[in-house]
């Protein structure tokens, strides 16, 4: 969680521009614009609400997120005949009539200590409720609570973990009108709500990285005029400054472990890939070659790590084995380079989705560049987004969604697709050009 | 943007290396950047000393410009990094121009918007370097120059089209 009084730091005479986490002007907006060909119906009745503070609507927040996982198709409330909130209120030849697979109903309490939520599940066919729970939190936590109804309830009906829960960063820029640029680093709900400043620029900011745990957070900054990499934990603000090497420091990728950092450096010439060692800063070299080799990224098992190259002429994504962490120096590839790629003439920024058996990657075809997804054993590639400048795929930590940059109407957008290519929506920001997706682990 | 270097031991230093630099320009060599670059990346100091040099404050424009009158901005085809006839003639007057001064040099490559942005910061990297090479090979000592890229994160236009995608593709020297 992001505390409301991040400090500022100064690091070597640098000023930074690190500033108190403040609310953004505008939270992103959803627009669902393509689910799935039967979602399943569910209606999610207005929780009754209590307690001295005036609630959240929260039943509203669990409808979007039903919503915008595509896989639902959630009741109007004006087409409700009843509003039950507890269970012998439930009237299911009612919902029946309305067409109603599912009914969500709750009650909430909000007080000056705590907020509460009650609700219950039912199947509205089979006459029986499904699941029963409470949540309790902090005061002023409806969507936190509203997020793992969401979560609880995706779970029963489709058997996989939801991710309404999780977080996301990205990068929004304002230009100015002396042309100069405002960089901020935002930290948001995986909605889009709640959205809050991390760190604001007058230069460049890009690649945002979770580490595994979802406390700290990994970044390329060139406040200092030229590109260094930051971590920076987030409950607190403090952050430190990992590498100033001459030319690229940039693209840091956590280790599924998180005690090392790949990276690129070209301080030897050019880019090349690096591990670190984060507890002592040592650093071991991967990749040896004179064309790029950028955007590593781990391997679910942490014993091999994917990149893109040009060494064939045309950015592909190659894969290469690493040595177990060590604090000596030295190499840290421990195997021969191999080539994952050979579709189309650039696939680049390559990430594993968590079973290690495919990946999603920016593809180029005639009509542009999209995200793809392929299958490492056989090769097979499936093309998940069709507008011409998608960039940046994030995948949800339960596997079901990658979210990914792309231009709309001539500004930069965030856009999320499932990995069947099914469902798909788009968060596009009034104010600014919005851009780097970096999808949380589970929190 | 300037950047001043550092201690008399340094500025003695790099007067070496510009004499070693040439040296293996003689030859024909361009390969002597990497012992330039990791003579100043093996001392730390160094790179906190050039990371403060970097001043708002500090007036920019007190050494004569060499660039004034000369092209300071040089554009490329899509993904590549050769130098165009008319660059290496903007470059060779730059080049002349600089080695009637000690001024330090900063050379910024940029890329367009398509494909990785990760991708696009080696990409400029490796424009500006090819711009870098160019100098050294006319004489400029690698110690005065400074290679940062910014691949596509600081457009000159904003739209998505060749025309504008053409003016991004660009190495400027500041």
């Amino acid at each position: 969680m992001i505390k409301a009084g991040i400090t500022c730091v100064q690091i070597s005479g640098i000023f930074l521009l690190l500033m108190l986490a403040v609310m953004a002007r505008a939270d992103l907006t959803i627009e669902v614009t393509r689910g799935v060909d039967n979602p399943t119906k569910i209606a999610v009745v207005p929780f009754r609400r209590s307690g001295s503070l005036a609630l959240e609507d929260m039943a509203a927040i669990v409808t979007a997120d039903l919503n915008r996982s595509g896989q639902f198709d959630v009741l109007s409330r004006d087409a409700m005949y009843s509003s039950p909130s507890h269970a012998n209120q439930v009237h299911y030849r009612d919902w029946r009539a309305l067409g109603v697979e599912y009914l969500l109903i709750g009650s909430s309490d909000g007080t000056e200590q705590s907020t509460h939520l009650q609700f219950e599940l039912f199947d509205v066919y089979r006459q029986k409720s499904l699941l029963k729970g409470t949540y309790a939190d902090r005061s002023h936590a409806e969507r936190a609570i509203a997020h793992k109804v969401s979560d609880a309830v995706y779970k029963k009906l489709t058997g996989i973990e939801g991710a309404f829960s999780t977080r996301m960063l990205y990068v929004s820029v304002v230009r100015l009108a002396n042309k100069q640029q405002t960089h901020r680093l935002m930290i948001a709900d995986a909605d889009g709500a709640r959205a809050r400043e991390v760190l604001k620029s007058s230069e460049p900011i890009l690649s945002p990285a979770w580490s595994p745990d979802g406390k700290q957070i990994a970044y390329v900054s060139f406040e200092t005029t030229r590109p260094a990499i930051y971590s920076q934990v987030l409950a607190t603000g403090v952050r430190e400054q990992l590498t100033n090497y001459r030319g690229l420091n940039s693209a840091p990728a956590w280790s599924p472990d998180g005690k090392r950092m790949a990276m690129v450096l070209s301080k030897d010439g050019n880019p090349e890939i690096y591990i670190m060692e984060l507890a002592s800063r040592q650093l071991h070299r991967v990749t040896h070659h004179s064309a790029i080799d950028t955007e590593p990224s781990w391997m679910p098992d942490g014993k091999s790590l994917v990149f893109t190259s040009d060494r064939g002429g045309k950015p592909q994504i190659y894969q290469v084995a690493v040595a177990r962490a060590s604090s000596a120096p030295g190499d840290a590839a421990a195997g021969p380079v191999k080539r994952l790629t050979f579709k189309g003439n650039y696939n680049a920024r390559a990430s594993l989705l968590a079973d290690g058996k495919s990946m999603v990657m920016i593809h180029r075809d005639q009509t542009g560049y999209h995200i793809a997804w392929q299958e490492l054993k056989t090769g097979r590639l499936i093309i998940l987004t069709h507008s011409s400048l998608d960039e940046s795929p994030s995948i949800a930590p339960n596997g079901s969604m990658l979210l990914y940059a792309t231009k709309y109407k001539g500004r930069g957008t965030l856009a999320a697709v499932s990995l069947d290519g099914g469902i798909k929506f788009r968060l596009p920001s009034p104010s600014s050009d919005v851009r780097e997706p970096a999808w949380s682990p589970a929190m | 943007m300037k950047i001043k270097l550092m201690s008399v031991s340094a500025v003695a230093f790099k007067k070496g290396i510009f004499i070693a630099v040439l040296a293996g320009f003689l030859g024909a060599c361009a390969s002597s950047d990497q012992k330039d670059d990791s003579a100043f990346d093996s001392d730390a100091d160094d790179a906190t000393a050039v990371a403060t040099g970097i001043d708002d404050s500090a007036p920019i424009e007190t050494i004569d410009e060499p660039a004034m009158d000369l092209d300071t901005v040089f554009y490329f085809d899509f993904d590549q990094s050769t130098l165009s006839a008319s660059t290496r003639a903007g470059l060779d007057a730059q080049a002349a121009a600089l080695r009637g001064n000690d001024s330090d040099i900063r050379i910024e490559g940029h890329a367009d918007e398509r494909g990785s942005r990760e991708y696009n910061l080696a990409l400029g990297e490796r424009r500006a370097k090819s711009v870098a090479d160019y100098l050294a090979i006319q004489g400029i000592s690698r110690s005065r120059i400074e290679v940062v890229s910014y691949g596509e994160e600081r457009p000159i236009s904003l739209r998505s089209d060749e025309s504008a995608y053409s003016q991004n593709r660009r190495v400027e020297l500041k």
